[in-house]
């Protein structure tokens, strides 16, 4: 199991230090939309120079490396435990060796365990896989995007929503309003749909998980995201809420089934450092 | 929001009050000199204490008061900045304006802008709010030339201390002036009429 610690180690190396090209690539695509001489346009070259430097310096690109959360999926036979106990030693050498920020607070005594490790921290989620090979997706979510995401019930009389696609497009639009520029856009966006509270949050963050090249291979999804990205940026909040045409690089919807009389929506939102980093072993 | 036509200036610290006055909305400004870290600790604690100067270990007085929470490494040569990128400063919108008025700051740095109260002690006070790069952790710490001073390390922990930084060039954009203006609140009522109408509410 030493070699898994080592690799977990080299994941939260690449999560910290290095954007992923696809959202990399976005920020690019950004770039070219914001007017000359404006302060987000001066901004993003200077988060695209940033970028650059944290990958050349092997440092975190943001001083906020989040609350790690886990993904992974495993074939038959593995051991939870195990996995977890090396993601968690794991851990406490990162946070040494990268160096990562300790952000684990215990709620009743306010005291930092100085090792990003404690009660339930890092999140980790289990998964078993009919595959032949463990996958490992770690998140690095910061606390500035986490603090703006919201969860909805439909239907929503405030909004006029409904049960209905129509009804989640004005819950990802007002959770965007209300965000403003706090949580350091442009936002990479996940909306999860489905029939209990616990299981939409974390469907919603699976959907930051996905590369922003990615197409919904549900028709009516794929459509509604890409509406929902020009709506959300034509509400002029702009790169680092600074104003401007990029509000949020990609909207991505994941859904599951509902009960009759429930139907919850949760919208996540990264900052524009979606910090993902994937592990593949196989058996 | 005449961001387009912004123009850079150079601060050297600490400023007057004069200073401030000549600071407006859209203004991008590269700071030199000292600043000084404080988040949610050390905001809540400057509030409710009301400490007078000979009790804190550096000036404050026509200073900048920075909303982050370091990456800082320990070695032999003394502190090493790794990361050091702005923090939500909404969160502190609380204690802000107390800390303006009782320790006669010059700005107060941080990312995502601020609240009404924050705003009217601004003008009050003659200090602005500066908008720094979220998420820029790196190329914000090579601006720190050096960490020249930290307090309440032990207590607080090596995120919510205050540490004294040494900045050359560090880059920020005002968007809270001394004059009533805020950015902030002009981008969230455009965008809130942009969002009734994709919404389809009424009045």
């Amino acid at each position: 199991m030493r070699n898994l610690r080592d690799a977990i180690l080299e994941l939260y190396r690449d999560a910290a230090t290095s954007l992923p090209a696809d959202v990399e690539a976005g920020l690019r695509r950004s770039l070219a939309k914001e007017e000359r001489g404006s302060a987000q346009r001066s901004a993003l070259l200077k988060i695209l120079e940033n970028v650059k430097m944290a990958r050349y310096t092997s440092r975190p690109m943001c001083q906020d490396t989040g609350v790690p959360l886990f993904f992974v999926r495993m074939p038959a036979g593995f051991s939870a435990l195990k996995i977890r106990d090396e993601i968690v030693r794991a851990t406490r050498i990162a946070t040494k060796k990268i160096p990562l920020r300790p952000n684990a607070v215990d709620i009743l005594t306010e005291k930092n365990s100085g090792d990003n490790t404690g009660t339930n921290f890092p999140v980790i989620y289990f998964e078993e896989t009919a595959g032949k090979q463990l996958t490992i997706d770690l998140m690095l979510k910061g606390a500035g995007s986490e603090n703006i995401g919201q969860l909805y019930k439909l239907p929503l009389r405030e909004l006029n929503a409904g049960r209905d696609m129509d009804g989640v497009r004005k819950c990802v639009l007002d959770a965007v309003y209300k965000a403003q520029g706090r949580g350091c856009p442009p936002y990479v966006i996940g909306v999860g749909i489905g029939a209990s509270r616990d299981q939409v949050t974390r469907l919603s963050k699976e959907q930051l998980l996905r590369s922003l090249d990615d197409k919904n291979a549900l028709r009516t999804l794929y459509n509604t995201e890409r509406n929902l990205l020009s709506e959300v940026n034509r509400l002029g909040i702009g790169p680092l809420g600074l104003g401007g045409k990029t509000t949020a690089l990609s909207v991505r919807i994941g859904v599951n089934h509902r009960h009759p009389a429930t139907y919850f929506v949760d919208v996540s939102m990264s900052c524009w450092a979606d910090r993902r980093a994937s592990l593949l072993i196989k058996i | 929001m005449q961001t387009s036509e912004s123009k850079t200036l150079t601060i050297n610290l600490p400023m007057t009050r004069e200073d401030v006055s000549f600071l407006h909305v859209g203004d991008m400004v590269l700071l030199s000199g000292h600043i000084v870290t404080a988040r949610d600790k050390a905001h809540q604690f400057l509030a409710s204490e009301r400490l007078p100067e000979e009790k804190i270990p550096f000036s404050l007085k026509g200073g900048v008061i920075y909303h982050c929470g370091p990456i800082v490494k320990q070695t032999a040569a003394g502190f090493n900045l790794i990361a050091g990128g702005p923090t939500t400063s909404m969160r502190l919108e609380m204690y802000e304006h107390r800390i303006i008025s009782y320790y006669g700051i010059r700005a107060v740095m941080g990312k995502g802008g601020m609240g009404g109260q924050t705003l009217d002690a601004l003008k009050k006070k003659g200090c602005v709010y500066l908008h720094a790069i979220g998420g820029a952790a790196v190329y914000l710490a090579d601006r720190v030339k050096k960490v020249a001073g930290v307090w309440k390390l032990e207590e607080f922990g090596m995120t919510e201390a205050m540490w004294l930084l040494d900045v050359k060039d560090f880059p920020a954009v005002v968007t809270m002036d001394a004059h009533g203006r805020s950015l902030h609140e002009e981008i969230d009522k455009k965008s809130y009429s942009t969002f009734k109408k994709l919404v389809g509410l009424r009045d």
